[in-house]
C-alpha cells in the first residue's frame, strides 16, 4: 500500500537532479491547468453567468483595431525607451555634473510614483502647454518615459556587473577605449541585459493598458467601450486577458530561452 | 630588451604602495618574488602600462612610456599580459580570443589571424578546445590559451602575473612547462610567482620585493643561495619550511 503511494506521489515529483522528463511534465503542467479552469468555472456557475460572446460579430473591427494600436504603441515606445534608457544609463556616469544629476533625478522620480499620474500630470499640464495633442503620440511619448527609467536601471546594472578583469584585459591586449566598448562592454551586456530587457517588453505591452485612460483607444479601451455599450462584463475581460496573454508569453518564453544561454555562456 | 625604472612610486589614496623603485638592466627571464601585499602586482601593471606612477618613470629600450590615456593602447599591444584568471574574453571562444586582437589592433586579416590562432591552439594542446568558451574549459587549459593570446602579435616582452596561483597542482606544473618552453625560444617575460623552483631555475633573475621596496635584485641562482637581506632570508626560509 505504502508503496503504491510512493509510485503515485512519485509522478508528482521533479528528480533530485536534472531536467524534468518531457511526458511527466507536459502532464503535470496540464493537471494545473484543469484545475485553474475548473475553479474559475465553479466561481463562475456560483454567480450563475452564461457566457455570450455574440458582441464579437459586430465589434470583431473594433477590438482587432485596438489590438493592432496596442502592438503599435508598445513598440514605439520600446525602441524609444532603449534609447532613452541607454542615454540615461551612460549619463548616470557622465563626468558633468547637471547632467549626471538630471539623470538621477529622473529615474528617481519616474520609478518612485505610479504610472497613471504620470500619465494625468504628463497629459494635462505638459500635452497641453506644449500643444501635443495627438493621443497616439502623446502615449507613445508617456509610456517611452515611464519604462526608459526602468530601462536605464537594466543597463546599469549590466554594466556594473561586468568583471573589472574583462576591461582590464582589455586594455592590455591594447583595446582603445571605443574598441573595448564595441568588441567588449557592449557584446558582454547584452547577453546579460536580454533576459531582463525582453521580460521589459511584456511590461510595456501591459502598462499601455493604463493609456485607455487618456482614451487612446488600445486594446483595453475598446473592450471597456464595448463593455459599457453591451453589459458583457466578464466576457469582455476575459477575452482582455486572454489577448494580453497572447502577447505577453511569447515575449516570457524568450526571456527564458535568453537566460539559459546567458547561464550557458558563463558556466558549464 | 631593455627596461629601466626610475624612482617608481605608488600611492592610492595616501598608502605608499611602491617606493622608489629602481632598475636598470636587460630583461630576458625576470621572476618577481615578495610576500603578498609587497606591492608586485601594482610593479608588473606599472610596466605594463595598465596603472599609471604617482612618481618616476618607466623607458623601454632607451625611449620613456607615455601614460597618456591616447598613447597607453600602442605602447599596451607590444607587450602581452597573463592575469591570474579569467583574463580571457567569456563571451568569445578560445580562438576567437586569440585572433579578435590580432584583427582589431594589429590589422591582421581575419582569415590570416585565424590561421595563426589555429596554430597556437595547436601549439599549446588545445586543438580540441578552439571553440570552447572560457567557462568551459579547465584552469589550465583556460592560462594556456590566455598564453596563446599574449604572444600571438610576438610582442617584446610578455607579463605574467601569477598565472598559475589559482590552479590545481596538477595543472600549475602543465602551464609553467608552457613558460619555460616559451623562454627557450627566446620570448622575454616578467613572471610574479610563488612557485620558488620554477624562479629559481626557469628563470635568470630575481627580483624580491618587500614591503613595497625593492630589497634585492640579481640573478636567481646567486639570490637563492646568497640572499643577503634577513628578508630575503626569511622569505626562502618560510617557503621551504612546508617542502616535502
Ligand atoms: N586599486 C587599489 N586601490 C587601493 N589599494 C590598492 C589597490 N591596488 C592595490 N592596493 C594595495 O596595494 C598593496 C599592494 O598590492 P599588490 O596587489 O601590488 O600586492 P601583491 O604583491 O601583488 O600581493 P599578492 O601576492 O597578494 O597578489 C596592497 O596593500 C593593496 O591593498
Ligand atoms: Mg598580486
Amino acid at each position: 500500500m505504502v508503496e503504491r503511494l510512493k509510485y503515485i506521489a512519485g509522478f508528482f515529483l521533479a528528480p533530485k537532479a536534472g531536467p524534468v522528463p518531457h511526458l511527466k511534465g507536459a502532464l503535470n503542467y496540464l493537471l494545473v491547468c484543469v484545475i485553474i479552469i475548473f475553479l474559475f468555472w465553479l466561481s463562475l456557475s456560483a454567480i450563475s453567468v452564461t457566457f455570450n460572446f455574440s458582441f464579437l460579430d459586430f465589434y470583431g473591427k473594433r477590438i482587432w483595431d485596438g489590438f493592432v494600436l496596442t502592438i503599435q504603441l508598445s513598440a514605439s515606445s520600446l525602441i524609444i525607451s532603449l534609447i532613452l534608457g541607454a542615454l540615461v544609463a551612460a549619463g548616470q556616469s557622465t563626468r558633468i555634473l547637471p547632467l549626471r544629476y538630471l539623470c538621477d533625478v529622473y529615474v528617481k522620480i519616474i520609478r518612485g510614483t505610479p504610472l497613471i499620474v504620470q500619465i494625468y500630470l504628463f497629459f494635462y499640464i505638459i500635452g497641453t502647454a506644449w500643444g501635443i495633442d495627438n493621443r497616439f503620440i502623446a502615449g507613445v511619448f508617456i509610456l517611452s518615459i515611464f519604462e526608459g527609467a526602468y530601462i536605464a536601471e537594466i543597463i546599469r546594472g549590466g554594466y556594473l556587473s561586468l568583471d573589472s578583469t574583462q576591461l582590464e584585459a582589455a586594455c592590455s591586449v591594447g583595446f582603445t577605449k571605443k574598441q573595448t566598448l564595441r568588441y567588449v562592454v557592449l557584446p558582454q551586456m547584452i547577453t546579460r541585459t536580454l533576459p531582463a530587457l525582453t521580460g521589459q517588453f511584456a511590461n510595456v505591452i501591459k502598462d499601455s493598458s493604463l493609456l485607455s485612460i487618456i482614451a487612446v483607444i488600445e486594446m483595453t479601451q475598446a473592450l471597456r467601450e464595448i463593455s459599457a455599450t453591451t453589459f458583457q462584463l466578464f466576457e469582455c475581460y476575459l477575452l482582455l486577458g486572454a489577448l494580453y496573454l497572447c502577447l505577453t508569453l511569447p515575449i516570457t518564453f524568450a526571456s527564458r530561452l535568453f537566460e539559459k544561454r546567458f547561464n550557458y555562456a558563463l558556466k558549464t | 630588451m631593455h627596461l629601466r625604472l626610475e624612482n617608481i612610486s605608488k600611492h592610492f589614496n595616501g598608502t605608499e604602495v611602491l617606493r622608489q623603485v629602481c632598475l636598470a638592466d636587460e630583461i630576458g627571464k625576470l621572476a618577481i618574488v615578495g610576500p603578498s601585499g609587497s606591492g608586485k602586482t601594482t610593479l608588473l601593471r606599472i610596466i605594463g602600462g595598465l596603472l599609471q606612477p604617482s612618481e618616476g618613470h618607466v623607458f623601454v629600450d632607451g625611449s620613456r612610456v607615455d601614460y597618456s590615456e591616447n598613447k597607453l593602447p600602442h605602447y599596451r599591444a607590444g607587450l602581452g599580459y597573463v592575469f591570474q584568471q579569467n583574463g580571457l574574453f567569456h563571451h568569445l571562444s578560445a580562438r576567437k580570443n586569440i585572433a579578435l586582437p590580432l584583427q582589431v589592433v594589429h590589422g591582421v586579416s581575419e582569415e590570416e589571424s585565424l590561421e595563426r590562432a589555429q596554430l597556437l591552439l595547436e601549439r599549446f594542446g588545445l586543438v580540441h578546445e578552439g571553440d570552447k568558451l572560457p567557462a568551459q574549459l579547465s584552469g589550465g587549459q583556460q592560462q594556456r590559451a590566455a598564453l596563446a593570446r599574449a604572444i600571438a602579435a610576438s610582442p617584446k616582452l610578455v607579463l605574467l602575473d601569477e598565472p598559475t596561483s589559482a590552479l590545481d597542482p596538477e595543472y600549475t606544473n602543465e602551464v609553467l612547462d608552457v613558460i619555460n618552453d616559451l623562454g627557450k625560444t627566446g620570448i622575454r617575460f616578467i613572471i610574479v610567482t610563488h612557485e620558488m623552483g620554477f624562479a629559481r631555475h626557469a628563470c635568470d633573475n630575481l627580483l624580491f620585493l618587500y614591503g613595497g621596496e625593492l630589497l634585492e635584485y640579481g640573478t636567481s641562482s646567486a639570490l637563492f643561495e646568497n640572499p643577503r637581506t634577513l628578508q630575503l632570508q626569511r622569505f626562502l626560509s618560510k617557503l621551504l619550511e612546508w617542502r616535502v
